[in-house]
């Protein structure tokens, strides 16, 4: 199955992946393919992974979300995962998965202001 | 662990493909909706189902996963079996502890997954298989 099914935006220096399927593994490959090109391709510094629609997550594709995230970084670009719900928060921690490193926000707006700050920080130095 | 199934709230899938656990837990999750389980307990127990049918293909290859729903009294819950025929786990105690897992640490073990559920029976041997019966009760507030 390819990864067209997680469409990869653009906002200003920001790169929205909004993810609202249930993930296969090869998924899973495809759009850590599919991110990390865009992100080469749009010089993107930031990405946001809008998990929103998902009402469970195992620890696969957390595990999964983290990799893209530290795929991102040796490239340069910092991702922030945002919209966990409640529920998968709390099952993540239960098992065990804290998810660590991994830079999260409460909401897409909440994201794009941590964003943000965070490219801010990085021409500052 | 007497409790009453009817044939009409059992379903059977076989696993022997990596769509098959997105297929399992999708019958958990719309399971969970169906009977009004609360968010927490609906998420807690299609990532268990998840985890568990993961390991059979991981593990195994091939098996088998039971889903049906429990009612015992007033009480309402889920329970999933999954059978595999594969090497089974020869230090229990230790997989079950916690912070252990074989081939390529996919998933987190038996243990977090464990602490999901309000019911979990293993039953395994070396080189004959695997068993493993999770069950959760929907609350009711």
């Amino acid at each position: 199955m390819p990864s067209g099914s997680i469409p990869i935006l653009k906002i200003g220096p920001t790169l929205l992946a909004s993810i609202q399927i249930d993930l296969h593994d090869t998924v899973v490959d495809a759009f850590q393919n599919d991110i990390l090109l865009e992100i080469e391709k749009s010089g993107s510094r930031g990405l946001i992974i809008d998990i929103s629609a998902l009402e469970s997550v195992d620890s696969y594709v957390a595990r999964a979300l983290a990799n893209t995230a530290k795929m991102a970084k040796l490239m340069g670009t910092e991702t922030v995962i945002v919209g966990m719900r409640p529920a998968v928060a709390a099952t993540l921690v239960r098992m065990g998965y804290y998810m660590s490193g991994v830079r999260t926000a409460l909401s897409l707006q909440e994201g794009l202001e941590l964003q943000a700050e965070l490219l801010k920080a990085a021409e500052s130095e | 662990m007497a409790v009453a199934q009817t044939p009409s709230e059992a379903w059977e899938i076989r696993i022997d493909k990596e769509a098959d656990i997105i297929a399992i837990r999708q019958l958990v999750r719309e399971l969970t909706k169906q009977f009004k389980f609360d968010q927490f307990a609906s998420a807690a127990m299609t990532t268990a189902t998840s985890e568990l049918s993961r390991n059979v293909w991981v593990h195994a290859k091939s098996g088998l996963a039971r889903v049906s729903v429990l009612r015992e009294g007033d009480r309402i819950g889920l329970e999933v079996v999954l059978v595999d025929h594969g090497p089974g786990i020869a230090d229990l105690n230790r997989a079950l502890a916690g912070g252990y897992s074989t081939a390529n640490s996919l998933g987190l073990g038996l243990s977090g997954t464990r602490r999901l559920v309000d019911e979990f029976k293993i039953d395994t041997e070396p080189g004959r298989g695997t068993t493993i019966v999770i069950r959760k009760w929907k609350k009711e507030f």
